[in-house]
């Protein structure tokens, strides 16, 4: 049986929804590569130019095709299946075949399993075509080309288009040119005047769809969890004891990562006590690593910093490592110029600075979009954060004009300025007055008054800051603003946001 | 316990060089310009100096980071600057603008805040061990009675290890015996006038209270050039412009009041 669903949400304006199809770039032209129901109805076809679509349908919303996320959203949709039966494979891209030999029984029947999954899927709004047949790629023939619902299946089978043998399009093409337009048309004749012709793949093709030739099926399963364990007849004690083991289980964990092409993040061991305490130590990498060397290291850091030490009594019997967190980590070749080393070392340093002192302490400062000063920029974990940010660089020969250092919230001063649009002349700061000796400015900052409601109109969208730079008889050098027009507030506030330096 | 006894010891580079600032006394004055690997104190003169010394060890981790890297490759080396949890509310938030704007690269750059000054001491020892890092600041305020000689001489250690400099800046604090290489104060000085009045480049009136094996007490008013990545020294203000011999002087009120201004910063020439 199989279940074709359609992964996009419908996307819907005011009123009535428009018709949605998604695109993708094919040598350089866009291309639709599916599209919802409206957009069928229009004569929209996926295969089409954006700009054929854009024609027939102005109003055609389009969105890019993200075939990750798709396959994402297939792989969830088929663990979602498993509730009916173990045995699932996914179709890319858009099918599931389920494999409901002697566990139909379970839902009444195939009937009553078919409805059971159709309400599923429709109760999460996914569009459904199945069909069920005696191999999985008949189903899946029948479910993507067939007339539905089938009641004879040999027959549905013939009555299908050479096109659902899923051959390449010249293959297609040479057998709807000889004539051959129907699965049945090719039945009839001999196998070895089809692979002469067609080719071999074509021969195993409608053999596997008639069932004459089984494929294997490859069932959607989970992978073992990682999980290591070593326990010992007599409990052991001696730090050089448990350090060997402990080497030895990294390095069986390092050996089943190498051959599944994942690197750990996260590595929790647990050392079982002969008296029943157990010590659970967990440590982060910020890359996925099976380095045994450098995981024994970080867990050494862990330990070190731990607020009372590891106290192994009368000895542990059981030593387990469990990896809850993994990323997929090729096999790498090191570069010859060394330069990825770098990199390597500076990830280490982050890994072991988050080890110790958690994993939020390091951060990169990222730009964000934002003319407002307080919300120029992100200061992202190092951990996550990999890849360094790129900042504008300063326009050449111009003093600083931003601050190194910002107040949030900014502090409230007190100034004597010149009425309405005058520079400050002295202020009041932590108790000391400050002297004007030089400023510049305004550099006016308006509100994002796109993110008030009513903002827009005049008045509404909140109160413009007016920036002066300045420096003081004392040559320090400040970043102050006035918070509003005067024709926006009779007595606005003066604030100093930042120290340059 | 701890699992590994000896770790083996990370690739240590010793990169004995120093980096010339650029300005010939104060070089000479170092006997060839401030170290790399070495530990180096930047004091702030007083609390509200604290933005022009940090400004001042920018401009120096700035110019260390571009002298330290080889010519060939373009990448500059990561600066890390560590930093208190609680210091974001008095001393305020540091900004990649501002940082961009004395020249450095805030995207390469990691900002470490940790929560008191045993964890602060402990992460500057720890990155110093990683000779990958261009130069780490290590911004304390108050006493920090945590960094006492035994503290300074295992970062010194570390550093001289790994060729990589420290930077030590402390606001708010006397200055106490330490394992430190050099030891400076920082004080904002008032700015060369752009046209318009503006305040121009970052000025800082440098002294040098400490030097092992070196000459100290010096000091010097210099400014920060970031398009060059050099401080340079600052003519003294008002000193811009010379008066003309054969005639009299234009508009003498403006004379006065450029003397008045100037005379705040001219207190040093004294």
């Amino acid at each position: 049986m199989q279940g074709q669903a359609g992964t996009a949400p419908p996307d819907t304006a005011e009123g009535m929804p428009l018709p949605l199809a998604m695109i993708a770039r094919v040598r350089g032209a866009l291309r639709l590569c599916a599209v919802d129901a409206r957009a069928g109805a229009l004569g929209i076809a996926p295969g089409m130019t954006l700009a054929d679509a854009r024609a027939l349908e102005p109003e055609l919303v389009v969105a890019e095709m993200d075939a990750g996320a798709d396959r994402h959203w297939l792989e969830r949709l088929a663990r979602h299946c498993l509730d009916w039966t173990p045995r699932v494979s996914l179709a890319a891209p858009d099918g599931i075949t389920l494999d409901i030999a002697g566990v139909d029984h379970l839902f009444g029947g195939e009937a009553g399993l078919c409805a059971q999954v159709e309400d599923g899927m429709a109760g999460i709004g996914m569009a459904l075509r199945w069909a069920a047949a005696s191999t999985p790629e008949a189903a899946q023939a029948l479910a993507r080309h067939g007339a539905l619902p089938v009641w004879d299946e040999r027959e549905a089978i013939r009555a299908l288009p050479v096109l659902a043998l899923g051959l390449d399009g010249e293959s297609t093409l040479a057998l709807n040119r000889a004539g051959l337009k129907r699965v049945g048309d090719l039945t009839v004749l001999p196998a070895a005047a089809i692979a002469a012709r067609f080719g071999v793949g074509a021969v195993s093709a409608l053999s596997r769809l008639t069932g004459e030739e089984l494929a294997p099926i490859d069932a959607l399963r989970d992978p073992e969890p990682l999980h290591f364990e070593r326990r010992f007849a007599e409990p052991i004690g001696l730090q050089a004891t448990i350090a060997a083991v402990f080497m030895e289980v990294l390095q069986e964990a390092a050996g089943v990562l190498g051959e599944r092409d994942l690197g750990g993040r996260r590595f929790v061991l647990t050392l079982h006590r002969s008296d029943g305490a157990r010590h659970r130590l967990d440590i982060e990498t910020g890359r996925p690593t099976r380095d045994p060397a450098l995981v024994l290291r970080l867990f050494d850091e862990r330990i070190a910093s731990l607020a009372d030490p590891l106290d192994p009594g009368f000895g542990y019997d059981r030593i387990s490592l469990f990896l809850p967190a993994t990323d997929p980590l090729p096999a790498s070749q090191a570069r010859l110029d060394g330069e990825e080393r770098d990199e390597v070392a500076l990830a280490e340093l982050i890994e072991r600075l988050g080890t110790r002192l958690g994993a939020g302490c390091l951060r990169r400062l990222v730009p964000r979009e934002s003319h407002l000063p307080e919300q120029a920029q992100f200061a992202l974990p190092a951990m996550e954060e990999r890849a360094p940010a790129t900042w504008p660089r300063p326009p050449e020969g111009e003093p600083p004009m931003r601050p190194l250092f910002l107040f949030d919230p900014p502090r409230r001063v007190e100034v004597l300025a010149e009425v309405p649009d005058g520079p400050p002349h002295r202020f009041r700061w932590r108790r000391k007055l400050h002297e004007v000796r030089l400023y510049e400015g305004p550099e006016r900052i308006a509100n994002e008054w796109w993110r008030h409601k009513g903002g827009e109109c005049a008045g509404q969208g909140g109160l413009t800051r007016d920036y002066y730079r300045i420096e003081d008889a004392r040559g320090r050098r400040y970043w102050i603003f006035r918070h509003g027009l005067y024709d926006e507030k009779p007595d606005p506030h003066w604030y100093l946001h930042g120290v340059f330096a | 316990m701890r699992i590994v006894d000896a770790l083996p010891a990370p690739v240590a580079q010793p990169e004995a060089g120093f980096w010339a600032s650029g300005i010939a006394s104060l070089d000479k004055a170092l006997a060839g310009g401030l170290g790399y690997g070495q530990v180096h104190e930047i004091y702030a003169a007083e609390p509200d100096d604290a933005s022009s010394a940090a400004g001042f060890v920018t401009g120096l981790a700035v110019g260390m980071c571009m002298g330290r890297g080889r010519a060939k490759e373009k990448a500059r080396q990561p600066l890390l600057w560590l930093r208190e949890q609680r210091l974001v509310q008095s001393a305020g938030i540091l900004q990649a603008g501002g940082w961009a704007e004395l020249g450095g690269a805030p995207g390469h750059g990691l900002v470490g805040l940790v929560p008191d000054t045993l964890s602060l001491l402990r992460a500057a020892a720890e990155a110093l061990h990683c000779g990958k890092l261009g130069a780490v600041i290590l911004e304390g305020w108050g006493a920090m009675r945590a960094l006492d000689l035994t503290a300074s001489r295992r970062l010194v250690l570390a550093a001289e290890k790994s060729g990589v400099p420290l930077l030590l800046l402390r606001v708010d604090a006397r200055p106490v015996p330490s394992a430190a290489r050099t030891r400076w104060q920082v004080a904002s000085a008032p700015s060369r006038a752009l046209p318009g009045n503006a305040p121009g480049l970052p000025t800082f009136d440098l002294t040098l209270l400490r030097q092992r094996s070196g000459p100290c007490g010096l000091d010097w008013r210099l400014e920060w050039d970031r398009d060059q990545r050099q401080f340079r020294e600052a003519p003294l203000s008002g000193a811009v412009v010379s008066v003309p011999v054969d005639r009299p002087l234009a508009d003498r009120a403006d004379a006065a009041e450029q003397e008045r201004v100037a005379g705040a910063g001219r207190y040093r020439a004294a």
